[in-house]
């Protein structure tokens, strides 16, 4: 925020947050291990710098503009949207950056404060593969050492992104603890990192974790939103009258978002996995199916029993599975400002074909989630009326996954 | 005077260190860890950690992983952890009961609740991994208001002006946490514990143990009479975990070959 601008529009806005103990309403907080807290201070103080260094913003802007390929596009869907006969969908075409995702935008910010900070070797935790892929994307670029923690039941349906990452001279680790999915590949990450505090930087893929993990993350995906908002004004003239994004731990959804939140007129859903139905108990929806809890360093909605134990998450995209949602989610859904919406793991399959027939693009399974949302809106839209779906990711990795629902054996 | 104080008077008065072991409640079953429980101090233990099974240990190596699966598995909950002591405390009221374990399933038990139940259950201090310094209000005035400890964690990454400020209202004892990384796996060495002694009797007075990584006889003595006791976990749930049957079952080895481990540490700390 400008130093220019007025006390009382700050107080007015919720894009302020987190307090300067990394809480976001109820939510947030830095609830690690005495270890890992002295680095969390670190982190916070090397980020806070980096943040208002304008060396390191030219830096991370000619890393996006040359290596990442941004801007993205925003793509008016206009057969998908004749076809729903409704509103008019966009799709911010994050699928479009280097590795296929919107992840390299955050990972983009996070080695260069890693670089800055001296230290040499990367950690990771990844679902999809993604984040893994991203990372290790950037450690090849820079010759760093890189470390991928991926639950074992991931690693089994995200092939091809396991064998990307050894490519890349990553080596990937599988979880075989409980689901062996994004949780537990979490766990390991961190076990890795307190082990390896000295020369070892836990670059988090998504707007969970301990404080600044949370804000950190949004700040370098908001890159995402502040493009959209601007191309939706020279495309249509004004605000879009809805934006839509798919949520694991809520990183594209949050960086979307966030230069949003603002234009109360601008309604924002979020769409958790529903696995195979919200009440099938084989679901990813933390805040329809959840309660506040305290999980991989921070206090937000958690899937999980009576006794507290953290119950397994179940969703199709491994980029979804998982039973958390960043903090400030859960403050945004406290506060009424964003609508948390589910689809299931059926109509996310649907979504996925629907979209590639008629726009010629494949999404990836996660984003395939926020289409299906529009797929349900849009036609209760009037045709005048714009909608921006996050297009998160490319769906290349999920197409044996798809291929397997669909009975096809490749 | 609370339990914690009277015992680390008490062996100041003999001129040594203490003895923690650590148990996995629940682990393999309720009633074999109630019966290790209760053997516990007359084999050796001065003072006695009860860790709480959680879902996501996620500063636990594999050994204490696998113990809270098995705890789970056999359906240990909080409450249930809390009925445990309670038992315990029927044949023992003077070895300090120390639960070690992470903040979800207290927070989801709610706070006050669980400081008062757990006071009323006979426990004397909390060791809760994941509620550092910057968090833990939210726990302290609960547990103050039942004379419930809570103990302090301190680190080789913590820095000196950090030591002052979170032990300046540290309260029973402070926790070492003798090495960077996770339980069970590396062990700190005689003169890197002699180091950090002395950089943590700089911002205490209170009695400081020692944990992680520490697995021999010989390492247990080292650490005790360098600091004020050492806890052992992994080292004695790997060697009971060895004797349970293919399902996970305890078997007639298993509290044998648990308190037989306790019984040489012990020696080797009063030696
Ligand atoms: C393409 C894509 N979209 C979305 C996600 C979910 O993560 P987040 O909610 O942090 O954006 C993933 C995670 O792997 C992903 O790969």
């Amino acid at each position: 925020m400008p130093t220019n601008t007025p006390i009382t529009s700050q107080l007015n806005s919720l894009r302020t947050g987190p307090d300067e103990r990394g809480h976001f309403g109820i939510h947030g907080g830095r609830f690690v291990a005495e270890t890992l807290m002295p680095l969390m201070l670190e982190l916070e103080k090397a980020y806070a710098h980096a943040k208002t260094d304008p060396a390191f913003q030219n830096e991370l802007d000619y890393y996006l503009r040359h290596y990442v390929g941004r801007p993205s596009p925003l793509w008016h869907a206009k057969r998908l949207s004749e076809t729903l006969g409704g509103a008019q969908i966009y799709l911010k075409r994050e699928e479009l950056n280097h590795t296929g995702s919107h992840k390299l935008n955050n990972v983009m910010g996070q080695i260069l404060l890693a670089r800055r900070m001296g230290k040499t070797r990367i950690v990771a935790e990844t679902g999809a593969g993604q984040h893994g892929v991203a990372t290790a994307t950037v450690c090849a670029l820079f010759g760093l050492e890189c470390e991928i923690y991926m639950g074992a039941t991931d690693v089994e349906r995200q092939k091809p992104n396991v064998f990307r990452m050894h490519l890349l001279g990553a080596k990937v680790h599988p979880v075989t603890a409980g689901a062996g999915t994004l949780k537990d590949a979490m766990n390991e990450a961190m076990r890795d990192w307190v082990a390896n505090v000295a020369n070892t930087y836990f670059l988090v893929g998504t707007v969970a974790g301990p404080h600044p993990y949370p804000a950190m993350v949004r700040d370098f995906q908001s890159v995402i939103g502040t493009e959209a908002r601007e191309q939706i004004q020279e495309q249509t003239g004004r605000l879009p009258d809805a934006v839509i994004a798919a949520i694991g731990g809520g990183s594209n959804a949050m960086g979307i978002f966030h230069p949003f939140l603002d234009d109360a007129e601008v309604p924002l859903y979020g769409v958790e996995a529903a696995g195979l139905g919200l009440d099938s108990g084989k679901t990813a929806a933390s805040i329809a199916r959840g309660t506040p809890g305290v999980l991989h360093g921070n206090r937000t909605y958690l899937l999980q029993d009576d006794h507290g134990q953290i119950t397994e998450a179940h969703s199709i995209s491994a980029g979804l599975d998982y039973p958390g949602i960043g903090p400030e989610h859960s403050w945004l859904h406290d506060i009424g400002r964003v609508n948390y919406v589910s689809a299931t793991d059926q109509q996310a399959l649907e979504a996925f074909q629907t979209l590639t027939k008629l726009e010629g693009i494949i999404p990836a399974l996660e984003s395939a989630h926020a289409v299906a949302h529009a797929i349900v809106m849009a036609p209760k839209m009037e045709k005048s009326q714009t909608i921006i779906v996050n297009l998160s990711g490319r769906g290349d990795k999920d197409v044996p996954t798809v291929a397997a629902h669909l009975g096809v054996k490749l | 005077m609370s339990r914690i104080k009277a015992c680390f008077d008490r062996l100041k008065a003999e001129g040594r260190g203490a003895l923690l072991p650590y148990l996995e409640a629940f682990d393999p079953d309720y009633e074999t860890s109630l019966a290790l429980l209760r053997q516990m101090p007359e084999a050796g233990a001065d003072l006695i950690e009860v860790g709480v099974p959680f879902s996501d240990p996620s500063a636990d190596g594999p050994t204490i992983q696998l113990a809270a699966q098995r705890g789970l598995k056999a359906g240990a909950t909080l409450k249930g952890v809390l009925e445990l002591i309670h038992q315990f405390r029927q044949g023992d009221d003077h070895t300090p009961i120390i639960l070690m374990g992470y903040y979800n399933p207290i927070n989801h038990y709610g706070v006050e609740r669980f400081c008062k139940d757990a006071h009323q259950a006979g426990v004397d201090g909390l060791i809760i991994v994941d509620l550092p310094p910057e968090e833990v209000e939210e726990l302290a005035p609960y547990a103050k208001a039942e004379g419930l400890d809570i103990i302090t964690l301190t680190a080789p990454t913590t820095p000196d002006e950090r030591l002052k400020t979170i032990l300046k209202d540290a309260s029973g004892f402070v926790y070492y946490v003798s090495i960077t990384g996770i339980t069970g796996t590396r062990s700190a060495t005689e003169e890197q514990l002699r180091a950090a002694m002395t950089r943590l009797r700089g911002a205490t007075d209170l009695p400081i143990v020692a944990g992680f990584g520490i697995t021999t006889p010989e390492q247990a003595r080292t650490a005790s009479r360098i600091s004020n006791g050492a806890v052992v976990a992994s080292a004695i749930i790997k060697e009971m975990a060895a004797t349970y049957d293919e399902q996970g079952r305890a078997t007639a080895a298993s509290l044998p070959t648990a308190l037989e481990k306790i019984r040489s540490l012990a020696k080797a700390v009063r030696g």
